[in-house]
């Protein structure tokens, strides 16, 4: 495998300016295949920002951003084929069942039927929610609709998932299973790009950033920040740099 | 939802074609009879003959009369003077008062008009036979007979219905569709779309196909209520109605979509679709003929679709009109709906 060589995102010197506020101030960094990479930062550090422009829903103000091999500026809709996301805010069809949501993103991604009905059962089987597949999605606890929609984003086998604060609000137990999730997708070839802002789900990720006022101001593995801030663990880290 | 979606509009159908009748049922009328003579009893007779008015008193003073009025006892008052049949005989010439409660104005007016009829339709009688008296036989009135074509007894009902269900039909899909998208995107929904590879236009036509769907199968239902209950004359070709009516859903779904993708909240939304509302309902012509609207009334009324349903719904089904009768209808709403459709795809943004 072609693991830990080849970058799937390249951004340079990505700048986002709103008016008079700089949201993302020349954020420059690499992300390789198949790497979870984690993008730490207080609230309004400007994490989000720069994931929707990862993610082509937000133009950048300049700067080179490449996603997947394509341009996210001039080829948007060939990085919308090659990636997933999950957002902060929750995403799935309230008013539609679990497998009607499952068959309706993998049709907009153009799927075949025979395709989405075997993967489908697989994935329910999986998640172990055989029984509710017909449930109505608003009928479900808050960590299940988080799981479906995870399987939903990584549901077109994309080659990057950006997930933006996935575990916010969620019980220790459903975190710790959808990190399991995280690792499972990683080890199919699916580079995860995730936001958070539990350190403890840091240490977890091979790689992370750290964002403060729009800029990055570490970038490493967990084990070489916590040497170079003479830290015992990543909320120590992140303390020091944010403060 | 569903329920919701077709059982109002049909209630209000039932409930509306009713209340919005021009038709008058019952006129109260009071009577200031200070002649108590042959004539003028000849004169009340009349009034109480007629199926829309009743007597609600009778008083020899005005100002009893007039406590009535202001009391909303009456709805207006015939003033019979003393010496009513005298000056009748020997001048030839009389005259009666109405005093009419003007604080509705159609409602005055229309029994102004119905009032003088019957008071004209006495005059000639007895002009008939005072002549006779005198034996001189060559009075023959003119009578005019009006008839109208298409609606022969005038029925208001048969007139409102099909503005109503115009109106009904783009109720439902205006809101249905301008509340929408910006419902995903108070959701997030709408941003989870914007990340898969979903084209603008493939998005706009999978918003506007179930609100066709669910629009005809209105206009169905109300057809069907208008058959049976209010027995609407269906003349034209009920083809030719649907198919104009896919043409003139577009047009409101267009617009629909458009105020969604330009609005960000469900409340700007509603004010902005029920300004628009109010101002082409009123305009369409449902109560009022567009043709003696001021000119640049005239002109707004270009881009007022209801304008153009609301024509063409009587046409098709009142006149038995055919394409050709309405093809400028209904090419200026494929125009139209060409504009505000290319305007909802281009306004519909993936990316801020």
């Amino acid at each position: 495998m072609q693991k830990q060589t080849e970058n799937i995102i390249e951004v340079k010197d990505l700048v986002k300016r709103f008016g008079a506020f700089l949201a993302n101030d020349n954020l420059t960094f690499e992300v390789k295949r198949g790497e979870i990479f984690g993008f730490l930062g207080a609230n309004g550090a400007g994490k989000t920002t720069a994931i929707k422009i990862l993610s082509g829903l937000s133009y950048p103000t300049s700067g080179l951003v490449n996603v997947a091999g394509f341009d996210v500026y001039k080829q948007r809709n060939k990085v919308k084929e090659n990636i997933g996301y999950m957002s902060q805010k929750f995403s799935l069809y309230e008013d539609l069942t679990v497998k009607e949501n499952i068959r309706f993103y993998g049709g907009i991604y153009g799927l075949s039927n025979k395709y989405i009905k075997q993967k489908t059962e697989d994935l329910l089987n999986r998640l172990k929610m055989t029984q509710i597949q017909n449930s109505l999605i608003s009928s479900l606890p808050l960590g299940w609709k988080q799981k479906i929609a995870f399987s939903v984003a990584i549901f077109h086998n994309p080659k990057v998932v950006f997930l933006d604060e996935p575990t916010g609000g969620v019980d220790p137990i459903t975190r710790r299973d959808f990190w399991e999730m995280i690792y499972e997708a990683a080890d199919a070839g699916i580079t995860v790009f995730v936001t958070t802002h539990y350190m403890d789900e840091a240490e977890y990720c091979d790689r992370v950033s750290i964002m403060d006022q729009g800029k990055i101001k570490a970038l490493g593995t967990p084990t070489e920040l916590k040497k170079l801030f003479k830290a015992d663990n990543m909320d120590e880290v992140f303390l020091k740099i944010a403060r | 939802m569903l329920p919701l979606i077709f059982g109002v509009p049909i209630i209000q159908l039932v409930i509306l074609v009713h209340a919005a009748t021009l038709e008058m049922k019952s006129i109260d009328m009071y009577v200031v009879d200070n002649d108590l003579s042959t004539m003028s009893h000849k004169l009340l007779s009349k009034f109480e003959g007629s199926p829309f008015y009743n007597i609600s008193g009778t008083s020899f003073s005005i100002d009893e009369a007039n406590k009535a009025i202001e009391e909303n006892k009456a709805d207006f008052i015939l003033n019979i003077p003393r010496g009513f049949e005298r000056n009748l005989v020997s001048e030839n010439e009389c005259s009666v008062q109405l005093l009419i409660d003007g604080i509705n104005g159609t409602t005055a007016s229309l029994i102004n008009a119905y009032s003088t009829s019957i008071i004209m339709d006495f005059n000639k009688n007895i002009i008939v036979d005072l002549t006779k008296m005198a034996s001189i036989k060559n009075s023959s009135p003119i009578n005019v007979e009006t008839t109208f074509w298409y609606n022969p007894e005038l029925n208001y009902k048969i007139y409102m219905l099909p503005g109503i269900l115009v109106i009904l039909v783009t109720i439902i899909s205006m809101f249905l569709s301008a509340m929408n998208i910006v419902r995903e995107k108070e959701i997030g929904t709408i941003e989870q779309l914007n990340v898969t590879p979903i084209r603008k236009y493939q998005f706009i036509i999978g918003k506007l196909v179930p609100f066709v769907i669910i629009a005809l199968f209105e206009l169905f239902f109300g057809l069907v209520i208008g058959k049976v209950f209010f027995n609407i004359p269906m003349v034209g070709s009920l083809p030719l109605l649907f198919a104009f009516t896919f043409v003139y859903l577009l047009v409101v779904l267009g617009i629909g979509l458009f105020i969604s993708n330009i609005s960000s909240t469900q409340q700007q939304v509603m004010f902005i679709a029920y300004f628009f509302m109010l101002v082409f309902i009123l305009m369409s012509g449902i109560f009022t003929p567009t043709e003696s609207m001021p000119m640049w009334a005239q002109r707004v009324n270009i881009i007022n679709p209801f304008y153009y349903f609301m024509r063409v719904i009587r046409m098709i089904l009142l006149k038995g009109s055919g394409f050709w009768d309405i093809s400028k209808e209904f090419f200026s709403l494929l125009i139209y709906a060409a504009i505000m459709l290319s305007l909802s795809v281009w306004r519909y943004k993936k990316v801020e």
